[in-house]
């Protein structure tokens, strides 16, 4: 039995090459997490804040959107423009567009404007200012396995690392007021900016990937980041047996980094049936091939957090 | 002309796509082909390209001259990112923070500040066997920002405007998907027949709508149809230029780095024919 002796632990569920299961893997969790035989209870994070799907996952209940102002973008007065150019000399990112047959005056692509205001200050007539912009939203929204805390940011939005941090703090001072033993966090593809911020401060960085060349490529730069914040790692292979091959060359690489596989989950029809029905795949066919395989990956992973010398002291 | 292969979800066939289109257009056309996913780039695994040419990705980062410096902040206030801070009487510079705008040196009154290139990447080209050029970035792990890396590939790689160039996205749908898609003359979306592939797809089209961009979409393992994503397709008058169905024999063959028209070779006349679709959109979209 799991109690809170302190610090929230944090999961951080990762990939490299995107859709190899983290969504589906993170609400299985989530399920296994609220049974009696772990009795602990989680607080769920989707820190893939531009393409967030874990909500779609749970049986989650909708919550109003509350507001994330991210940076602030540069607009010109039209009013007040004479068509110096002095802004499109300390543009560097093209952002300054001119349309010479109705006006000498300029104005600023939002899409291709990074908002740092370099045009701002060498605006002579002092025309431009910073609009700051809303971004996205985040929610906080009940699951049948404890509060989830997730984001939409608007297509196409920056600072997507910042709106990662703000759901992942939002989740900590949950988790600590309510005495929330275990945050589990469903990351983000990639190695940059979102993963890093997801990945801050994690207690262990659970690699989910795919046999075959590019699962295994990826695997390789992920693992990178987290030895760089000294995050300690374990992998698990899914669709395993759809190329052996590829599996034995993941526990290969596992073993020459001393990195521990907690197990391979088989290709199973019963996953997007469970993805379509809402449900984690442990709660939908608990018997199936994947949820069995699953439950070790689990319980290894609640092993490697919760070490028997951390639970005797 | 751009073809930029998106998709908003990860791991829905972008590459496969993108690299089968190239290798199904090589014989007929100039092909370039651009690998912007710097995070985790792959298309070379399907493409095979031998490298010859090699340059860094870097960020233009300010270096403080403390015998000039008068400390009087003025750097700090007009850093947007946070990327300066004063601390007692000196300034830091936090690398990893900083955007490379040159804001803080235009602005320095005493002309404290030069500039000096941070590598953050590196850009990579060469030719494949089947004469395509290609080009991809690569994110140096622990750095945030994929975004610069991006902007630079492509001006690097500098494909001929007379030649195709497929530009492999990131997934997502932030800015870094806006930089690949930026000055695409078709957005090319990759999705599954799942809620989360749906979900990503809206994301995605967001973005190629907000762009202006004309976008058609490939509805990779397809299976079981998801009445839900016809319908929302139909809604949006998104054209579906391609299913290709769930086969665990493809899912096998692509693990193992073959592209897909070398597993299904009649795909590639699929392909050709996607791309005169395309072609055909592009031009009626553009006023003459």
């Amino acid at each position: 039995m799991l109690t809170a002796t302190g610090k929230t632990k944090r999961l951080v569920l990762l990939s490299g090459k995107g859709g190899t299961g983290k969504t589906s893997l993170s609400a299985a969790f989530a399920h296994l997490a609220c049974k009696p035989q772990y009795g602990t209870s989680v607080v769920l994070v989707d820190a893939d804040v531009d393409a967030a799907n874990l909500s779609l996952a749970l049986k989650t209940e909708p919550s109003s959107p509350r507001e994330f102002w991210g940076g602030a973008l540069a607009e010109i007065q039209p009013g007040q423009c004479t068509g110096c150019a002095a802004c499109v000399a300390v543009c560097r990112y093209d952002a300054v567009l001119q349309d010479v047959e109705h006006s000498p005056a300029f104005w600023i692509d939002p899409v291709a404007c990074d908002g740092c205001a370099a045009c701002r200050y060498a605006c002579p007539q002092g025309a431009i200012r910073m609009v700051p912009q809303l971004e996205g939203h985040w929610f906080q929204s009940a699951t049948p396995f404890g509060a989830l805390f997730h984001a939409e940011l608007f297509p196409g939005k920056e600072n997507s690392g910042k709106l990662v941090t703000l759901v992942k703090q939002q989740a900590r001072l949950w988790a600590e007021e309510a005495h929330i033993p275990l945050a589990i966090i469903d990351g983000p593809p990639g190695i940059g900016c979102t993963v890093i911020s997801a990945c801050a401060g994690a207690d262990l960085g659970l690699i989910l990937t795919e046999p075959g060349l590019a699962g295994l490529h990826d695997l390789k730069r992920v693992l990178g980041v987290l030895h760089h914040f000294r995050i300690p790692a374990a992998v698990c292979i899914n669709k395993a047996d759809l190329y052996p091959q590829g599996s034995r060359d993941i526990r290969e690489y596992a073993a020459e980094q001393s990195l521990a596989v907690f197990g391979e989950i088989p290709f199973d029809e019963h996953i997007p049936q469970a993805m379509l029905l809402g449900l984690p795949i442990t709660s939908a066919f608990p018997k199936s091939p994947s949820a069995r395989a699953i439950r070790q990956i689990w319980e290894k992973s609640l092993q490697e957090l919760y070490s028997l010398k951390e639970m005797l002291s | 002309m751009q073809i930029a292969v998106a998709s908003g979800k990860g791991g829905v066939g972008k590459t496969t796509i993108a690299a089968s289109l190239a290798l199904s257009l090589a014989g007929e056309h100039a092909v370039c082909f651009l690998d912007c996913d710097v995070e985790a780039p792959n298309g070379h695994l399907y493409l095979n390209p031998v490298f010859d040419r090699q340059t860094p990705a870097v960020i233009k980062i300010p270096q403080i001259q403390a015998e000039r410096c008068s400390s009087c902040g003025k750097c700090v206030e007009v850093c947007q990112f946070h990327a300066l801070a004063k601390v007692g009487r000196s300034i830091l510079v936090f690398a990893q923070l900083c955007h490379g705008c040159g804001s803080c040196t235009w602005n320095c009154p005493e002309g404290a500040i030069s500039e000096i290139p941070n590598p953050i990447g590196s850009l990579e080209a060469g030719q494949t066997k089947e004469g395509i050029h290609f080009a991809q970035g690569v994110l140096t792990i622990s750095e945030p920002m994929p975004t610069p890396v991006i902007r630079q590939l492509k001006r690097w790689s500098q494909a001929s405007e007379d030649a195709v160039t497929i530009l492999d996205a990131p997934p997502g749908a932030s800015c870094s998907v806006v930089e690949t898609l930026r000055g695409s003359d078709y957005a090319l979306l990759v999705t599954e027949p799942t809620p989360f592939g749906l979900h990503d797809l809206k994301q995605a089209l967001g973005i190629a709508r907000e762009m202006d961009i004309p976008a058609g979409v490939v509805i990779n393992r397809d299976g079981v149809r998801d009445s839900r994503m016809d319908w929302f397709l139909s809604q949006n008058k998104l054209p579906i230029m391609m299913r290709i169905p769930f086969s665990k024999t493809l899912a096998a063959g692509i693990a193992a780095g073959k592209p897909l028209i070398e597993i299904w070779p009649e795909y590639q006349p699929r392909f050709r024919n996607m791309f005169r679709q395309i072609a055909e959109s592009i031009a009626k979209g553009k006023p003459c």
